[in-house]
């Protein structure tokens, strides 16, 4: 069981993050301007002393700061994020019930990046100098310098407002009351353009790695052995050194986790996806603080989340790498 | 440093991306000679089309401001924001580093930590809070991005501390009982520049991209002309006037490209060993 030993010590770092991050949130509307009360209430009631005086009294803003952290991580940790006063609905409530459409989103854009990314790295690395190479490479810079929101702006119009192809926002068809399979159709051709767009950015990235990955690995002495026993290149490239190279792409892919889910604000409010993006975006408009800090808390928790597994899922399928390394 | 120009000018994308950069800057410099009016002012009928006034050679928007002129003066927040946040965040970045590479041990354990945080955390998501408690202003945005964009320079510059502090003439300096901040400063610091440059570099394009974000999302200082800005507000016409959307978005896509560009000539200009590895 040695391989499991890492386990705790990666939990403990894990769990250490996102405490950092209920405080740092704690602390943000402390060091907001003004009174925490009124920031906490949003525009929709910071006029109302009374309900100024009552929101102090309930989150104990009239005690020493360490109880208020206290109280505030008590409330976090059972799943409290305070309430929104512009829509009156726990934040809590909001979060969950528009989790799931960013979650089909991002997951959605990580596979498709990538796949794509890793397909292309390899294509570019098995031909170094040559022109695809350099095609592919001049698109992963071009994509890896285009802001994400006006790619996703220019997709609109060309394949939603020009060719027709694909709804240009929102996740369902409105009002066409589909079930089963054809709802399923009309979600993933709602799903085409912002995956796309969000992805492209991603593409980029995974694909220049990739190709390092593959150059640095494809001059390793092993792979010299393997040539030199007669291995078809095909299979080496496909045994020997693609599985090798993946290794740094996968971590890499871990990190880029926490920006694809940043990202998502971008894409959710160019698209009007029904996701936390959107939500965030919708918070800033309203200038409504409890829901803008809940996203952020809840964005960094599944960042770490997926950060975790990542680390996991490396250290198992690499048994080189040692339990305290 | 002739083999470094040398090295530098070998690189035509580097040579390509300097000339954008350059001219950027002039635009950026002229941006009040050339569009005397206020950006916000309406100079004309709204909606005109670009190339039909040489007036307003790329039209006006649909409050009837100039688009050239919003573009000229956007040059200056986009630049104006991605140095001066990158200054601030390789700053920070080669305190925490070195501190934490230098003296090593608890400290090292405790600064890596901070920065692990701030690295998990996602940049963006964090720049927009921070910009949205703070208010919306050049400060905060500046602030913002520095903020969310030091973890991989202190990373770096501790990595180089590490291996720097052990070696021989570092060994001396401690021998002759040179201040610990003046071996930092003199004796190891001036060696880990190389990839200090390059780093930073590459982070003002970061950061000119998470500008253009912030302003798109609603959170730009509302006294400066930027182009996320202007991407941002010309979205609701986008079936009708799609280049007011098209043009800013170039701008941003040159300018960013073109700091990768230079990002990568100078990184095989100043650390030739690191070519072979294909870039990144």
């Amino acid at each position: 069981m040695k391989s499991i030993g890492f386990v705790p010590n990666r939990l403990a770092k894990a769990v250490f993050v996102v405490l950092g991050v209920i405080v740092l949130n704690f602390l943000l509307i402390h060091l907001a301007p003004g009174d925490p009360a009124s920031v906490m209430a949003g525009e929709a009631g910071a006029g109302d002393e009374q309900f100024l005086a009552q929101l102090r009294q309930q989150f104990g803003l009239d005690q020493p700061l360490y109880t208020q952290v206290w109280l505030y991580l008590k409330g976090v940790v059972q799943l409290d994020l305070g309430f929104s006063y512009r829509n009156n609905v726990p934040v809590a409530e909001l979060i969950l019930d528009r989790l799931p459409a960013t979650l089909l989103l991002t997951g959605s854009a990580f596979v498709f990046s990538l796949l794509l990314g890793v397909a292309l790295g390899v294509m570019a690395a098995a031909r170094r100098g040559r022109i695809a190479d350099s095609a592919i490479m001049t698109g992963a810079l071009l994509f890896y310098a285009t802001p994400l929101f006006w790619v996703s702006l220019m997709a609109i119009l060309v394949f939603s407002i020009q060719l027709n192809w694909v709804p240009p926002f929102g996740m369902e068809s409105v009002g066409a009351g589909l079930t089963g399979f054809a709802r399923i159709v009309d979600i993933a051709h709602h799903l085409v353009l912002p995956v796309v767009t969000l992805g492209l950015f991603f593409t980029a990235v995974y694909t220049r790695i990739t190709r390092a990955s593959m150059l640095e690995v494809s001059s390793l002495e092993f792979v010299k052995t393997a040539k030199a026993k007669g291995v078809p290149p095909g299979q080496i490239t496909r045994r020997h050194v693609l599985r090798n190279a993946l290794l740094p792409v996968f971590t890499f892919a871990g990190i880029q986790a926490g920006q694809l889910l940043g990202g998502a604000v971008l894409t959710e409010t160019v698209f009007a996806w029904p996701g936390i993006g959107r939500l965030m975006f919708d918070a800033l408009l309203q200038r409504d603080y409890p829901v803008l800090l809940g996203v952020f808390l809840v964005t960094a928790v599944m960042v770490v989340l997926v950060n975790l597994a990542t680390d996991m899922l490396y250290r198992f399928v690499d048994p080189r790498i040692e339990v305290n390394a | 440093m002739k083999s470094f120009s040398r090295r530098y000018m070998r690189n035509k994308g580097a040579v390509v991306g300097i000339a954008i950069v350059v001219l950027v800057m002039l635009v950026a410099l002229l941006a009040g000679a050339l569009f005397p009016s206020n950006p916000w002012n309406a100079v004309a009928e709204p909606l005109l089309d670009p190339f039909t006034d040489p007036a307003y050679p790329l039209g006006t928007d649909m409050l009837g401001r100039d688009i050239a002129a919003g573009l000229a003066y956007g040059a200056r927040v986009s630049l104006l924001v991605g140095v001066v946040s990158t200054l601030v965040a390789t700053l920070i970045g080669i305190s925490i580093g070195a501190l934490a590479g230098y003296y090593g041990g608890r400290v090292d354990d405790l600064l890596m930590r901070l920065t692990e945080f701030f690295q998990t955390i996602p940049t963006l998501a964090m720049a927009v809070v921070l910009v949205a408690i703070f208010q919306p202003s050049i400060t905060s945005i500046v602030g913002a991005i520095a903020l969310v964009s030091w973890p991989p320079v202190a990373r770096l510059v501790r990595g180089e501390f590490l291996s720097l502090r052990s070696r021989e003439f570092v060994q001396a300096a401690v021998v002759i009982g040179l201040r610990p901040s003046r071996i930092i400063f003199t004796q190891i610091l001036p060696n880990t520049m190389s990839p200090i440059i390059v780093t930073a570099s590459l982070m003002i394009a970061t950061a000119i991209l998470t500008e253009s974000a912030l302003s798109f999302l609603g959170l730009g200082d509302r006294n400066m002309m930027s182009w996320g800005f202007m991407i941002g507000a010309a979205r609701t016409m986008l079936r009708e006037s799609w280049w007011m959307s098209f043009m800013p978005g170039v701008a941003i896509l040159l300018t960013v490209l073109a700091v990768n560009l230079i990002g990568e000539g100078l990184n095989d200009a100043l650390n030739p060993h690191l070519r072979s590895r294909g870039g990144l």
